[in-house]
């Protein structure tokens, strides 16, 4: 059950196979089973608990609000939840909970969704491993030593699967798929390059590392994380989910504890494109609290209808092949483009020649935001205090020491740096003028009648926790962040969703980047290739 | 585009406890309302009243003798007058305890985003058109970062890069009462009008070792106006101050209540030798108040911390406002503030008020300015002449500016608790044109009336009878009587002393308890004394 989607799950509940409560102990026992990949910063059972009765009641009075009414949900910890403490994962903001709800779960709430917990992040989101929480690093459900199993759709309804064994099970007889293979033999002393080894793991990438697990794992049907440069669809990728990136200005930023303003959106975790749609539908819309959000009113996706891939032009951008791409990733990449071509689809190469500069743009930009938007956790008004009381100043200086980590403060120096008078037109300026350009690449795409771009989302599968680390939160970005970033610099939506196994067994994930607020035809084709490609679900053994 | 909020219910004004924080603390502390009173007593920046200004700035003048030249530029800082704050729901009212109007937003909580208040835009561009500035289409806001408690956030937003409006122009009267000088007349340019937030105030108590910040003002608006430096004195900028009072008074844009912080006064002076060009900006000062331990210590940050590292507000849309009619796409501007449409509602300047007054009813320029510095006195004069078209404009200007005000001074009465509606002071006017009363009388019935007298003027007059003796044979009978009775007096007019003439118009007006008309009892009087002197 706790492998369904969304719209699977909501079919049982109107059905009344099942009710709302009994969903959420289930969800509640997997997390609580989870404990040791570190998903959950907070787990909200009583309010989860009492959501879901009141989600009973609605059931047994048949006025349901939504098609996640009754259905766990979970957030990432920097969407402010009204007295439920709310940590950006940093020191600074350990015992803040917020007097208010974001509004993306004030709608989640009034749709009716069942708030499950609040799942680990890097801190104030910068990061791109969720291995830099004051909560410990999350890690990847998928060979993560957990026994799972793999549910593939064959042919077109979801009630025939066949079963995959996955990680430790000692046989694989059942196994049909040769790219699975190495699942099942995981387990069989591959030598040190065994994930199970002791302090090691692949990472959920991040920043909404614990967000992508717990859609990933079972312990929740959806749920939210933020994205500025990648953050939602970098561990969407790692961990085999959908990550949808809205256009800026779709959903309301309120509540979302900001990294970047001018570039960050609440991120959407799903198992399925249907799901993302549906989600996306419940969330978007203008907000009087959020002056950036269009007023246009918002139309409903609709990806009941299958759209017609020959219509459909979908642009590579050469730029996005870069150095450190694996080969399976290029494989994947060259492999879907082939089936979109076979099954009709113009697929032309295009070229966005700003791509590579748009990390270097990236970390002036954001720094800058980073240094404005960090002032405020001065120790006064809210978060942490500490002791210091020779002076206001010594306050200040103690209480940001203490309570941000080095990355954090990195970027608070750097970006104090570049805003500096005499700095300011060098690298801010010039960053703006830049970022202008990226935007650019994409109109021009779009004007030569691109509907899609296709691109890599990470440039491999998950890495080894051990091999992250061996590199600094810079570099790490600055690779982790390469495809998915221009998104955020245009503000187009972005769709990552998986495609195939690794020879590791670990997923493999492609993005889809389309036009601002056309997020119909985005999810539209992302549908098409979802059910194209065919990627397992995975469920875990009970 | 651009999203306005319009004002409203507070939805989103929370309660931060009466002791909201404690920057530094030594030990647990309470604040009782005594604390709180003393609290908001302080001043955060200088609250300067025009004669202040003055006071200070003759100095320079001073020094402006002995060769040096001084160069006065201000920076006017006005509370707009709304509801809600500029960015927040939460109420605008003066007075309130401490820290009762904070949204989440001003407290800087983390997520809350900011959210334009329409009323403040339409009040900044209706106050820049009555300062013929020119309002730019798109305007930007900006972060302003420095650290300092009363300021939640770590960055005030103002508007910086393209300021709501810019290159206005303020023409004022220079007078002093009492002054040597000429009335002249002079302009000052206005550089630009930039929308921005209020920071809230902090107290520190250094013998109780704490500080205190309220946020009540944080998140107020303000307009800020920066004029250029082109004035020469105190006496100067104290009239411009004042004419910008009675400009933002009128279009209700501001309260200009000093004693609340609605209005503060920053002036930059440059001293210079005449003939050299102008120095650096020397100094930054708060004139006419001694500056609060906690202002002193803000301004010490502020002057190590100039570097404020500006950067673009990303949470708030460029603002855009109509300037011409006609969109030409339609509905595409329906939420925008249209220009043109807020022109037409610019009400009558106070310069334009004080031109009426001059060319339509006659009045001196001093009265006129004297009459429009007081909004009461001129509804009053307005009353008085739509009561009755026939009444004196000068004599009822001067009922007003005289007699009206000298018996409130003495009574010690604002204009604002005056007891005289405008009909009982025009038939006062009245009274005094049909020579019923002379001035002695009018000022008799005021103090009647003021004295608690509910009676109108006229009933008053004829209960005391005190009506004005104009009859010339009655007259005739009074000098007769006032030479008989004072043959001293008369015999030392006669021997030259002239002097005396006066006193014997005061016995006049004993003999008649002031009843008499004093012009003719000066007529009569002096033909009888010259038929003695000349028999």
């Amino acid at each position: 059950m706790l492998s369904l989607s969304v719209r699977q799950i909501s079919r049982k509940l109107q059905d009344g196979v099942i009710v709302p409560s009994d969903v959420c102990t289930a969800c509640l026992y997997q997390a609580e089973k989870l404990k040791k990949l570190n998903i959950f910063v907070r787990l909200t059972k009583e309010v989860a608990e009492h959501q879901a009765k009141e989600s009973d009641v609605r059931y047994t009075n048949g006025n349901v609000r939504s098609l996640l009414d009754g259905i766990p949900v979970a957030v990432k910890d920097n969407y402010c939840t009204r007295n439920i403490e709310t940590t950006c994962s940093s020191r600074m903001l350990e015992s803040f909970k917020p007097p208010y709800n974001a509004t993306v779960v004030q709608k989640l709430q009034d749709a009716g969704a069942v708030l499950l917990g609040k799942c680990n992040m890097d801190e104030f989101a910068m990061g791109s491993g969720t291995v830099d929480s004051i909560h410990g690093p999350t890690k990847n459900i998928w060979q993560s030593g957990e026994k799972y199993t793999l549910l593939r759709n064959v042919g077109e309804r979801a009630t025939s699967v066949e079963q995959v064994q996955g990680c430790n099970s000692t046989h694989g007889s059942k196994m049909v798929y040769q790219e699975l293979h190495h699942l099942s033999s995981h387990s069989n002393k591959e030598g040190s390059s065994s994930p199970s080894e002791e302090g090691d793991w692949f990472i959920a990438g991040g920043s909404s590392g614990g967000s992508a697990v717990a859609v990933a794992s079972g312990a929740v049907f959806a749920a939210l994380g933020s994205d500025t440069g990648g953050s939602t669809r970098n561990p969407a990728a790692y961990c085999g989910v959908v990550g949808l990136k809205p256009s800026y200005g779709l959903l309301s930023r309120h509540g979302l504890i900001p990294l970047v303003n001018s570039m960050d959106v609440p991120g959407i975790l799903t198992r399925t494109v249907d799901d993302a749609a549906t989600l996306l539908n419940i969330l978007a819309g203008h907000d009087l609290l959020d002056s950036t959000t269009v007023q246009d009113s918002f139309i409903p996706l609709d990806l009941s209808q299958d759209i017609d891939i020959s219509r459909i032009r979908i642009g590579i951008p050469k730029e996005y092949n870069c150095p450190g791409m694996s080969d399976e990733v290029m494989e994947t990449w060259s492999g879907v483009a082939d089936i979109l071509e076979r099954a009709g689809a113009e697929v032309v190469q295009v070229s966005m020649p700003h791509t590579p500069s748009s990390i270097a743009c990236y970390s002036v930009l954001n720094q800058c935001e980073v240094a404005s938007n960090m002032a405020r956790y001065d120790g006064i008004e809210f978060g942490l205090r500490t002791a210091e009381n020779r002076s206001t100043e010594e306050l200040y200086a103690s209480t940001r020491s203490q309570g941000f980590n080095e990355t954090v403060r990195g970027r608070i120096l750097a970006g104090n740096y570049f805003l500096l008078q005499r700095n300011y037109p060098h690298y801010f300026l010039q960053a703006l003028k830049v970022r202008r350009l990226i935007a650019q690449d994409f109109t021009h795409a779009w004007s030569s009648g691109i509907d899609v771009l296709l691109t890599p989302t990470t440039l491999t599968d998950a890495p080894r926790y051990s091999q992250f680390i061996s590199r600094d939160n810079r570099e790490q970005c600055a690779s982790q962040d390469y495809c998915t970033q221009p998104a955020n610099m245009a503000g187009c939506p972005a769709v990552t969703l998986p495609i195939k196994l690794s020879k590791q067994g670990l997923p493999l994930s492609l993005q889809l980047m389309g036009q601002s607020y056309r997020e119909d035809v985005l999810l539209a084709v992302a549908k098409w290739i979802e059910t194209a490609v065919d990627f397992p679900r995975l469920q875990l053994e009970t | 585009m651009i999203l306005l909020y319009s004002e409203g219910k507070s939805v989103f004004t929370f309660a931060l406890p009466a002791l909201l924080i404690r920057a530094w603390t030594c030990r647990n502390f309470s604040v009782n309302n005594n604390d709180a009173k003393h609290f908001l007593s302080r001043k955060v920046k200088s609250y300067v009243s025009p004669t202040s200004t003055y006071t200070t700035e003759t100095k320079f003048k001073n020094k402006k003798q002995s060769y040096w030249k001084s160069v006065v530029g201000l920076e006017i800082h006005a509370q707009i007058t709304s509801t809600s704050k500029l960015f927040s729901q939460a109420g605008t009212e003066f007075g309130v305890p401490v820290n009762a109007n904070v949204s989440f937003f001003d407290a800087a909580i983390p997520g809350t985003l900011p959210m334009l208040n329409r009323r403040c835009v339409e009040a900044g561009v209706l106050t820049a058109l009555a300062l013929s500035c020119r309002v730019n289409p798109v305007s930007f806001f900006d972060r302003k970062h420095y650290f300092y408690s009363d300021l939640p956030a770590g960055y005030q937003i103002t508007q910086h890069r393209v300021p709501l409006a810019q290159e206005g122009v303020l023409e004022f009267h220079v007078f002093t009462p009492g002054s040597h000088h000429k009335p002249y007349s002079k302009k000052s340019c206005i550089k630009q009008l930039q929308l921005e937030q209020d920071s809230g105030k902090s107290l520190h108590d250094e013998e109780a070792c704490r500080s205190l910040v309220d946020l009540n003002r944080a998140g107020i608006p303000l307009m800020e106006l920066v004029f250029e430096p082109d004035l020469e004195d105190g006496e100067e900028a104290a009239a411009l101050v004042k004419e910008l009072m009675l400009i933002l008074q009128r279009l209700g844009t501001c309260s200009c209540k000093m004693e609340e912080g609605a209005l503060r006064v920053d002036a930059n002076v440059s001293v210079h030798h005449e003939g050299e060009p102008l120095g650096v900006r020397t100094e930054v000062k708060n004139i006419g108040s001694v500056r609060a331990v906690g202002h002193a210590i803000q301004y010490e940050i502020h002057r190590q911390v100039k570097d404020y590292r500006y950067m673009p507000e990303p949470n708030l849309p460029p603002l855009r406002v109509l300037l011409n009619d006609q969109p030409a796409v339609p509905n595409t501007y329906r939420d925008h503030i249209n220009v043109q449409c807020l022109r037409r509602k610019l009400p009558e300047l106070p310069s334009e008020t004080r031109a009426k007054l001059t060319n339509k009813y006659g009045i001196s320029p001093e009265s006129a300015a004297i009459l429009v510095n007081e909004n009461v006195l001129l509804q009053h004069f307005y009353d008085i002449m739509e009561e009755k078209k026939s009444r004196d404009p000068k004599l009822s200007t001067n009922i007003l500016i005289m007699e009206l005000l000298t018996i409130l001074n003495k009574k010690k009465l604002s204009l604002e608790a005056s007891p005289f509606p405008s009909h009982t002071l025009g038939e006062i006017v009245d009274l005094l044109q049909s020579e019923k009363i002379n001035l002695v009388t009018a000022r008799k019935i005021l103090q009647e009336i003021i004295s608690g007298n509910s009676m109108s003027p006229s009933e008053v007059v004829e209960k005391y009878e005190w009506t004005q003796i104009t009859n010339p044979s009655e007259i005739e009978k009074v000098c007769t009587a006032v030479i008989e009775q004072n043959p001293k007096l008369v015999e030392q007019f006669c021997s030259g002393k002239t002097k005396v003439f006066n006193s014997l118009v005061g016995k006049a007006a004993k003999i008649t308890e002031n009843r008499a008309n004093m012009a003719t009892v000066v007529q009569v009087l002096t033909a009888k004394l010259r038929k003695i002197q000349n028999p």
